[in-house]
């Protein structure tokens, strides 16, 4: 009985999340002072989900995954609080050998530049089984098959020849491709992809994303896609959240977010997608500039910018829930007063 | 699987894969005429000089004092030294013994320099204040005396000679590396490879010191040279290599000592220094652009 009791609270519960994100504040310090790049982020995300985190540059969507993997160089960044449970162990207080078992096998990531995310000098087989060789017990010649395999996977013609290139032999999308092949490898529970697609062409995009897709679906892992794209969020997270200024502004299912809009943040942003405006409008912009982080934001950090502006928005804001798994930022949203769920186009 | 995926047409067919970005720096290394003379003529010398002992030992020691300083003939074709000595075979000598003290030196250099570099480089922090300041005390020692102390301290030896020397050449080569690691350091393989998992060793011996090595090997060509000098002067000063061995240092130094009556004694073995010298740094030069990263293809 005993026995029973204790190796039930040893395991994670079954609707415990994948991972859960908790008051997440990372800062760097400059010489123009301490920038507050994330500032009191949380959220989780369950085995096998998607969600979207969409913001512009400097909305602190790539530094809260990356101090997740412990990538922010210190100095000058700072994890300053938070915790982010990763099947019961704290990544951010993790020891250096608890991470590097989770980076590359638990968790992967693929990144943003394909063509400066492989070492110029190994050749591609030697980067793709490089995880394999250090996180599974498996000789050369067995990894060397994986990698062959991996590398059809994701739509590498003639591979068993071509995992003999040197990276830059490759195109961009056929970089991003060898990415991808290297993070799934070791068949992660939990793949960041921070905006691989954004240095790709058009057509490129769409078949990464499809790979992306369809990797999922044959691993079931979860995965967490960065982007400032509303576009590629709506044809593949299941969940998004948008954030600014190193806050969450509003998390929601993808669907409810486009038609329940509720902050006036992420309608300004689904505004100025050109495709969804009539022809000819006139391309609308988010009037005035980002925050600067540097500074101490009270209140609303869109306030600003923002149309539906009022004085309470100078108070502290918080996320709130206003349908179930449906939260937002906006004061105004959450008391009632202003309603953006009316779809009127210019 | 890729027929579901198109894919992006290659360049396949044109280029068989596996081409490395050394192979491409050799393709143009060959196109580079001055660098490949002065390879070429590094190499037959180094031959000519590692293999002269070999055939004719003893050669170099050989006296003849009825002969004398003999002018260039057909028995001696760069003459002979004041004690009736062949010189051809006195610089062949000569030479490898300078070209060891190069090649060795600089092997030294580039093994201290690339690790202490890289790590320094790549760990970064506390770390990399104490180890550099390290490299700007030994650095800030005059370089000569230093090296002369130690020869004065433990005796005059050859294989203390390249440790001496190897020993101070590093510092410029950790200073190198350490600046190229640093600025590799922010690239995004990096980021990936730590996002893999991997550890700093692996990602330093791994991922930083083969992207260093073009920079690396460029430099070594040039610290030979530099090397060679450091020795013909201290051999020249009587602390390198003693009679009856000869080194290039120390060839020029006797032929200096009478080169109004015989001049060949000066000219000849200067004449090789020299043109060895040429030809390393045009062979350096020519490695510079050949594995100039900005010039290959991308």
């Amino acid at each position: 009985m005993d026995y029973a009791m204790r190796s039930m609270c040893a395991r994670p519960r079954i609707d415990m999340p994948l991972l859960e994100v908790t008051n997440l504040r990372t800062s760097f310090h400059t010489r123009h002072g301490i920038v507050r790049a994330v500032n009191d982020v949380s959220f989780a995300i369950e085995k096998g989900d998607t969600l979207g985190i969409v913001g512009e540059s400097g909305s602190g969507k790539s530094v809260t995954c990356y101090s997740l993997m412990r990538l922010i160089p210190e100095p000058p960044g700072k994890i300053e609080g938070g915790t982010a449970r990763f099947d019961g162990i704290d990544l951010l207080q993790a020891s250096p050998e608890q991470l590097r078992k989770i980076r590359g096998k638990r968790i992967s990531m693929i990144f943003q530049d394909p063509m400066t995310s492989l070492n110029p000098y190994l050749r591609i087989s030697e980067q793709l089984i490089e995880p394999l060789l250090i996180h599974e017990k498996i000789s050369r010649a067995d990894a060397l098959k994986r990698g062959i395999a991996a590398l059809e996977e994701v739509g590498v013609p003639d591979a068993a020849k071509r995992i003999r290139s040197y990276p830059h032999e490759f195109s961009g999308g056929m970089r991003q491709r060898v990415m991808i092949a290297m993070a799934l490898i070791t068949k992660p529970e939990l793949l960041i992809a921070d905006e691989p697609t954004t240095a790709l062409d058009v057509t490129v995009q769409a078949q990464i994303l499809d790979l992306v897709k369809k990797m999922q679906r044959e691993l079931g892992m979860a995965v967490i896609w960065i982007t400032h794209d509303l576009g590629v969020v709506a044809g593949f997270c299941r969940r998004v959240q948008v954030m600014y200024g190193g806050r969450i502004m509003e998390r929601a299912a993808t669907e409810e977010l486009f038609q329940q809009t509720a902050h006036p943040y992420t309608r300004a942003l689904q505004k100025s997608i050109p495709a969804l405006q009539p022809k000819g409008a006139a391309l609308y912009t988010i009037p005035g500039m980002p925050p600067d982080l540097s500074r101490k934001i009270d209140g609303c950090p869109f306030a600003p910018r923002c149309e539906f502006v009022q004085e309470q928005c100078g108070q502290p804001v918080e996320l709130k829930n206003i349908a179930p798994d449906h939260a937002t930022a906006c004061v105004r949203v959450q008391k009632g007063e202003i309603n953006l769920k009316t779809n009127e186009r210019q | 699987m890729s027929a579901e995926f198109p894919t992006v047409t290659q360049h396949a067919g044109e280029i068989e894969p596996g081409q490395s970005l050394w192979q491409d720096a050799w393709h143009r290394l060959r196109r580079n005429k001055m660098a490949l003379i002065g390879a070429v003529f590094v190499a037959l010398l180094a031959i000519a000089c590692f293999v002269t002992p070999l055939v004719a030992p003893g050669a170099y020691e050989k006296t003849n004092l009825a002969l004398g300083a003999a002018a260039p003939s057909h028995a001696h074709w760069l003459g002979t030294d004041i004690l009736g000595r062949d010189m051809l075979s006195r610089i062949l000598y000569g030479g490898c013994i300078s070209l060891s003290v190069g090649l060795a030196a600089t092997l030294v250099s580039v093994l201290i320099g690339v690790l202490y570099g890289a790590i320094s480089g790549y760990v970064g922090g506390r770390l990399d204040v104490i180890l550099m300041r390290i490299v700007d005390i030994v650095y800030s020692l005059p370089f000569v005396v230093f090296v002369i102390l130690i020869l004065v301290v433990f005796g005059r030896n050859i294989v203390l000679l390249f440790m001496a020397i190897g020993a101070v050449s590093w510092l410029d080569m950790a200073r190198i590396v350490r600046g190229q690691v640093m600025s590799l350091k922010k690239q995004e393989f990096v980021e990936a490879a730590v996002a893999l998992g991997l550890r700093k060793r692996r990602i330093i011996l791994r991922h930083m010191i083969p992207n260093v090595l073009g920079i690396v090997a460029i430099y070594a060509t040039l610290i030979v040279p530099s090397v060679m000098l450091l020795e013909a002067f201290l051999s020249f000063l009587g602390l390198g290599v003693q009679a009856p061995m000869s080194s290039w240092g120390t060839l020029i130094n006797d032929g200096r000592k009478s080169m109004e009556e015989y001049p060949w004694l000066l000219i000849y073995p200067s004449l090789f220094f020299s043109l060895t010298l040429f030809s390393l740094n045009f062979l350096g030069d020519g490695l510079r652009d050949a594995l100039d990263v900005r010039a290959s293809k991308d």
